[in-house]
């Protein structure tokens, strides 16, 4: 191993794991154990007081989620991850760990309806703001940064545009002002972009949907990438002053490139307890150990179905950005280059009853309100999600009445088209 | 912990306590490019039991300013003026990698300063292939990557870190990249032109532990039991399936250690 690290696919298999030292198991064990023993009462104080490791409460962390935390750390390139609850879960925690009641975001505008919630209409009630821009528009993003803004934040991918976030050039923004890039990476997974090799700071994905890819669980898990410099910057109380939750424990002082998520843990998961069960953890790193198959699986089954759907005669228009008629598709080559992810939207002729029609017809594409899953997705937000808007609403909610967005899967493409033309067949009756 | 050496300000991580000088002492210096971050769980330890702590950043390293000595010996005198000026007059003193040789030298050459010794991932001497040296000069991101791949054992390469959630590959790279400019290939360059280290384990008295990892490849356990064999009161610890990156690969066995030895 002299000399070179060990490569993405392998770290998938075994980072953060060795073989159970107590049973010799191969698979990473469940640990379902709330608390752990100690060995006296000085073994139990020095664990607390942060001398020696190991685990306390599986609220703060566990052996089997320990695992899935390491194993994501290594696949991004971090310095260290915690479990959470969910992807909204690990969502609070980032924003949580550094921000306080007079703070400020600049958000890029899209992004996972969850977020923007949480931005919008949550946030505001602990005093924490936020300022929507488009993603491309990067003088509107730095026009947005106030005196008080702490955070940018944004998707590689944006949903429902596709649009690409320039992380290099929205990086060099932040850390202009001094304030660290969170990116929400959920789309693209570590095996399509490692937004820290790109500038970002902090990344978050929800595990439910590429990371697991079974749609068996719901998860999050939040990563540091450990090269923002806290104590440079001065702008983050929380980690650079004297914490009198943990007897004066100073995060950047102590655990330098560690600060960040160190803090998500003492603070974060002993106080606000979205802790992910450690069953869950095991659900996830099943997923976790095909990521790179099934991922580029996912790119190559969708690449099959944007060919065949920018050619078929029912369809209006097809977003995604490796086609040439997208406005980020250089940006995407540059940042993407082994695939844009398998969510994309495309229009159906006909507008909103074309596209009931089609959601009717289909056998394959689940319909459901989530994304990644192994299986093929399909929403239709003129007709389900979106139903009680009308035209004008959904066009200012950047929702056209045709608008269809699908999550590929990964059953066998022919069956995919097929099932797709017999639907856009069907969208076309009584036109 | 901010105070002033030779007009320049120096940092410490005392464990949040006040230095008593009535108090015994114990001294972490952390190795090439690193900072005293690599020290904070056993501090912390010390720090609790009532020891005063002084996890020093050495000059132009971490949160000291100050130009980087180029000689071990210099960063040796550069401990004693640390003592100086918080009014300590006698230490254990801990050091790892590069920071041992300086322990060694400050312990040799300063014997009623230094009650105790313990010599973590350490080899005398400490040649640095010119490969890595050229790189730490022209290319340093290549050599972080040298340093922290042959830096963590075969094991460790697969993470298992015993801090929950944390990858300790991602950590150490980071932690280099923090070093400022030339620093890296300064202190490289530093233990490389350190010879005079088996001279100054002869004249070491103070009790002295070597703890080294089975599987260093930096400073393999093999070199550094000659050092031992020279260090007339010492005793050294092998801690199975561990590189040379000790405190993070194997913690709580350091702290386990340091406790015997402190």
């Amino acid at each position: 191993m002299a000399g070179k690290f060990m490569k993405f696919d392998t770290l998938s298999l075994h980072a953060g794991q060795h073989p159970d030292s107590a049973t010799r198991a191969r698979a990473t064990p469940i640990y379902q154990s709330a608390s752990y023993v100690f060995q006296d009462a000085d073994h139990a104080a020095s664990v607390f007081n942060i001398e020696r490791t190991g685990h306390v409460y599986s609220r703060i962390s566990n052996p089997t989620n320990a695992v899935l935390e390491e194993r994501i750390a290594a696949l991004e390139g971090g310095v260290g991850a915690i479990a959470t609850a969910s992807g909204q879960a690990a969502f609070h925690l980032a924003l949580a760990t550094i921000l306080s009641a007079g703070d400020h975001v600049v958000s890029s505008q899209s992004i996972y309806g969850g977020s923007h919630n949480l931005l919008s209409y949550t946030m505001p009630r602990f005093g924490i703001e936020t300022t929507f821009v488009h993603p491309r528009d990067l003088d509107a993003i730095r026009n947005a940064i106030r005196p008080n803004t702490r955070l940018i934040f944004g998707e590689v991918i944006g949903n429902p545009g596709c649009e690409i976030l320039d992380v290099p050039r929205v990086a060099e923004i932040a850390h202009d002002h001094e304030i660290p890039l969170l990116i929400d990476s959920t789309f693209t997974t570590p095996y399509l972009c490692k937004p820290f090799d790109l500038g970002a700071d902090i990344v978050f994905h929800s595990a439910t949907k590429f990371l697991s890819g079974h749609g068996v669980v719901i998860g999050g898990v939040l990563v540091d990438g450990g090269r923002f410099d806290w104590i440079r910057s001065g702008k983050f109380p929380t980690l650079t002053e004297s914490y009198d939750g943990f007897h004066g424990l100073n995060f950047a002082e102590e655990f330098g490139p560690a600060a960040y998520i160190t803090r998500a843990r003492k603070e974060g998961a002993r106080d606000f307890g979205a802790c992910m069960s450690p069953t869950t953890a095991f659900y996830v790193l099943q997923g976790l150990e095909t990521l790179p198959l099934r991922m580029a699986r996912h790119v190559s089954n969708t690449r099959t179905i944007i060919d065949f759907l920018h050619s078929h005669p029912a369809v209006d228009w097809v977003s995604y950005p490796e086609l040439a008629d997208h406005p980020d598709c250089e940006l995407a080559k540059q940042l993407l280059p082994k695939g844009c992810g398998a969510v994309f939207a495309f229009g159906v002729k006909g507008g909103r009853q074309a596209g009931h029609q089609l959601i009717a017809k289909l056998q394959l594409f689940s319909l459901l309100a989530n994304v990644g899953d192994a299986k093929s997705l399909v929403i239709h937000p003129a007709s389900t999600t979106h139903h009680r808007m009308d035209a004008k609403a959904l066009e200012a909610a950047g929702i056209s009445e045709g608008l269809v967005r699908l999550s590929v899967g990964l059953e066998d493409p022919d069956d995919l088209i097929a099932d797709l033309d017999a639907g856009l067949k069907a969208s076309q009756r009584n036109r | 912990m901010k105070f002033s050496v030779n007009d320049s300000i120096a940092y410490a991580f005392t464990g949040g306590r006040e230095i008593d000088s009535s108090r015994e002492t114990v001294m972490f210096v952390h190795g090439a490019s690193l900072d005293h971050t690599v020290w904070t769980l056993p501090a912390r330890h010390f720090a609790r039991r009532g020891y005063n702590v002084l996890a020093i950043d050495l000059p132009g390293h971490g949160l000291s300013d100050g130009e980087c000595p180029t000689a071990i010996s210099d960063y040796a005198n550069w401990l004693i003026s640390c003592l100086d000026a918080v009014g300590i007059e006698q230490t254990a003193l801990v050091g790892h990698s590069m920071g041992s040789l300086i322990a060694l030298d400050c312990a040799s050459r300063y014997p009623e300063r230094v009650r105790k010794l313990v010599l973590v991932g350490t080899a005398v001497p400490m040649p640095v292939t010119d490969h890595l040296l050229n790189a730490a000069k022209d290319n340093v991101s290549e050599a972080i990557e040298m340093l922290t791949a042959w830096g963590h054992s075969p094991g460790a390469h697969f993470g298992g870190n015993e801090t929950p959630g944390m990858w300790m590959i991602g950590g150490l790279i980071r932690l280099f990249e923090r070093g400022g400019a030339g620093v890296l290939h300064n202190d490289l360059l530093a233990c490389n032109n350190y010879v005079d280290g088996m001279t100054a384990a002869r004249s070491v008295k103070c009790p002295t532990m070597l703890i080294l990892g089975q599987h260093d490849m930096l400073t393999p356990a093999r070199v550094a039991k000659t050092l031992a064999a020279e260090i007339e009161n010492s005793e050294t610890v092998v801690l199975e399936k561990t590189g040379h990156t000790i405190m993070s690969e194997k913690p709580d066995a350091l702290l386990d250690c340091l406790i015997r030895m402190v």
